[in-house]
């Protein structure tokens, strides 16, 4: 087998399968064969992930982690799953039954319908839209109506606020969230999803063109991952689950299955953001050197993924959560500013085709108003090393 | 007249229906929601994917989240327990039934005005490329125009919004 | 410059990640069922009852003299007095509890019945796997399940025990002039000797 063909296994795969299948039923029949292995791959992702994140936590903290189930505790998830799937769901009796039992499936649902223009290999992608960026940020917005209906329909006042501190949250990143996307937009001159991967294939010797090396695209890069973290509702950002304060937030009344669907659809949205950023900046399923591409395209799809979620597991073990305040400010004074300027600098980058010039008037549209910004930011709140009375 | 349209249309008026028909304020959104969605999907179903996704996300990404706010603020979605009235002819069923029928019989002379072939004719296949082509060439000023207001809208609500300690000194 | 801090606390934890891995003394866990902490001599959890001798229920020194059952806040030691009277581990003719119950799921482990028992019949201990599938018949422990001998005791508390032997044989010997007065030598010599044997 050449590298090609194990590259294409998936796609091969599929036409042979198609082949056996009759002509009338091969639309449906093509849709089955390209969601399941979606269906499937991200939620055994998931698992893994959970297991890795409790890991990871514990270590960062000085501490084992779970070791008890399967060698390293690796199958830990397994027990956790029938622990949440044998477990007594309790509706609360105020509750309103309808829009309770819907709110973790729209969830999902939504989750999972983000994958479909995610290109996970080369010619591997459900659907290959026109308007992919939008149909993915259309599909993220029903998140935030699944997260109110759960607070809402469970009439407890600590998953109603829980609520409301998403949606706002939600709603304040998904500005810079999409802000940040946009100059992908504009570089590669499509909303596709493929279409933006393939424009940042090639090699300049062995250094690949994605949009993560240059300025606009490394801010942009780092902006979209803050967004992202905050979309998920991940530390430091996860204000709306803080639990010493509001328990669980808006999924505090659930119990059992629906408990889990929840935990699943936010870590699917956690996947499909990051897999996002992949697509957008660090050129999709493309190798990142020009002499490894013999390695399959999903293979590094995956990798990157993975190191994105170790990341993310990173971030949340170093940084406590932030105030409701912070939370705004950083949204609407930091991000908000700092996106609309990397419109401009990814502007100026592409009517500069001087790399002599653009290299530096960029990086310097890029640092200058960061430096600002954040000593703005800093203004009025003197940092002094806290003393404490009675501790120490 | 396929399958599909049939299944989106009955969505989009049930979700409609619902929204005009619940009591609690909150299900009513959440019905004209799904009637929301369901007009984007009759939109995708043409092919424009434009318009649809942008739907999804300006009508239930931002509209029904403002209304559910809106409606969280002032009532707290409160359970409604008023008891059903009988139908009588208030100045306001007289309005709406009005303003109602102006929209349909327009509706309705503009379809059966029009040749029937127009419904067979082939789908226009828009891009979203086209589109931007066309807002910044031949549409450049409405769409100026339409940034302008909502410029002033955004500062009015800040401005409403702010602190008022010019009042106060 | 924002963004210095996030910087500093990543290779913060990076460092306790990495070194979880190579520095055993880093992990402080202990891995519960294998490994054990050794047990801390000022820690309590729930009450037992002390005998002194071979003979668990012959050698209690609980009296049934029901103060800790009035006392106990949550009321749940159950103490049924017996009729007759027998002698305990000194030979003096005593009451004895024919039935001597606490309720496990209801005790605080708040030791008031032990500062209120005037024989330094109960006492604290510092067994804490008490878990049972049975939620109505493991919870209520009777006196043959509550009973501990003394050397136990001496063992899990070994100052406190000291000091309550030297009170006992303390107030024997104080009450060796009158009529029980061949009796006390025995105990206050009993005493030691089972701390030898443990
Ligand atoms: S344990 Fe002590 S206080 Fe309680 S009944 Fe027995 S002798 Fe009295
Ligand atoms: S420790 Fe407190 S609660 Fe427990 S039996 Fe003794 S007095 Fe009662």
């Amino acid at each position: 087998m050449t590298p090609d063909t194990v590259d294409q296994i998936f796609v091969i795969s599929k036409h042979w399968l198609l082949g056996y299948v009759p002509a009338m039923l091969q639309p449906l029949a093509s849709a089955v064969l390209s969601v399941v292995p979606v269906l499937l791959a991200f939620p055994l992702l998931f698992a893994i992930t959970t297991v890795l994140e409790r890991k990871g936590l514990g270590r960062i903290q000085n501490r084992y982690g779970p070791n008890r189930v399967g060698p390293a505790g690796f199958f830990q998830f397994a027990a956790d799953g029938i622990k949440s799937l044998t477990k007594e769901d309790v509706v609360p009796r105020d509750a309103d039954q309808v829009v309770h039992f819907l709110a973790p499936l729209l969830l999902v649902i939504a989750a999972f319908l983000a994958y479909a223009v995610l290109p996970i290999g080369r010619n591997m992608v459900v659907a290959n839209l026109d308007a992919g960026l939008l149909y993915f940020f259309a599909v993220g917005s029903m998140v935030e109506l699944a997260v109110f209906m759960a607070g809402w329909s469970s009439h407890s006042k600590y998953s109603l606020l829980g609520a409301m501190r998403a949606v706002a949250q939600m709603i304040s990143y998904e500005v810079p969230l999409v802000l940040a996307s946009i100059v992908v937009v504009m570089a590669s001159g499509s909303l596709s999803t493929v279409a933006i991967v393939e424009a940042q294939a090639g090699y300049t010797a062995t250094l690949p063109h994605w949009y993560v090396f240059t300025p606009w695209g490394f801010a942009g890069f780092i902006l979209f991952m803050i967004a992202a973290t905050a979309e998920s509702n991940r530390s430091p950002f996860d204000l709306p689950e803080g639990e010493s304060e509001i328990i669980a937030g808006y999924y505090i009344e659930y119990s059992g299955f629906k408990f889990a669907l929840f935990f699943l659809g936010e870590y699917l949205g956690m996947f499909a953001t990051s897999a996002l950023a992949i697509t957008l900046f660090l050129g999709g399923w493309a190798a990142p050197f020009s002499f490894m591409t013999w390695i399959p395209s999903y293979v590094w799809f995956f990798v990157k993924l993975l190191a994105l979620i170790v990341f993310f597991i990173w971030i949340r073990g170093t940084l406590p959560r932030l105030r409701m305040d912070q939370l705004m400010g950083m949204a609407w004074k930091f991000m908000l500013p700092m996106t609309l300027l990397n419109l401009f600098t990814a502007a100026v980058w592409h009517f500069l085709p001087n790399p002599l010039l653009r290299w530096p008037v960029c990086t310097a549209l890029v640092v200058v108003p960061f430096v600002v910004l954040s000593r703005s930011m800093k203004q009025g709140k003197t940092l002094q090393v806290r003393t404490y009375r009675y501790a120490e | 007249m396929t399958l599909i349209f049939l299944i989106l249309a009955a969505i989009t008026i049930v979700g409609t229906a619902a929204a005009m028909s619940f009591r609690n304020p909150i299900h009513c959104i959440l019905g004209l929601t799904v009637g929301l969605v369901g007009l984007a999907m009759l939109f995708l179903h043409l092919g424009a994917q434009f318009v649809g996704f942008t739907q999804i996300i300006v009508y239930v990404g931002a509209v029904a989240i403002l209304a559910v706010f809106a409606i969280m603020m002032t009532q707290g979605g409160r359970r409604l327990t008023e008891t059903a009235t009988k139908p009588q002819i208030t100045p306001s069923l007289l309005v709406g039934g009005t303003v109602a029928g102006a929209v349909f019989a327009v509706l309705g002379w503009a379809m059966l005005g029009r040749p029937s072939t127009a419904i067979h004719s082939v789908q226009p296949v828009v891009s979203v490329n086209q589109i931007g082509q066309l807002l910044m060439h031949n549409y450049v000023l409405p769409l100026e125009i339409m940034a302008v207001l909502l410029t002033a809208a955004l500062i009015g609500a800040v401005i409403l919004a702010m602190p008022q300690e010019r009042g106060k000194r | 410059m924002l963004g210095v801090g996030i910087l500093k606390g990543l290779t913060e934890t990076a460092r306790n990640f990495v070194g979880s891995y190579f520095r055993k003394d880093r992990l402080t866990t202990i891995q519960f069922p294998e490994e054990r902490a050794p047990r801390i001599e000022a820690s309590r959890n729930f009450p037992f009852l002390v005998y002194d001798g071979p003979d668990a229920m012959a050698g209690l020194r609980c009296v049934s003299c029901f103060i800790c059952e009035k006392e106990c806040p949550p009321k749940c030691i159950i103490i049924d007095k017996s009729t007759d009277k027998k002698p305990d581990a000194t030979g003096k003719l005593q009451f004895y509890p024919a039935e001597f119950k606490i309720d496990v799921s209801v005790c605080m482990s708040c030791q008031i019945c032990v500062e209120v028992c005037p024989f330094d019949a109960i006492k604290m201990d510092t067994d804490f796997e008490l878990s049972t599938q049975n939620r109505f018949d493991d919870l209520l422990w009777p006196k043959l399940r509550l009973a501990k001998s003394n050397e136990y005791y001496h063992e899990i508390h070994p100052t406190e025990a000291a000091a309550v032997d030297a009170d006992l044989a303390a107030a024997r010997a104080k009450a060796a002039p009158k009529p029980a007065a061949p009796v006390a030598p025995v105990a206050a010599a009993a005493a030691p000797e089972k701390g030898t044997t443990a």
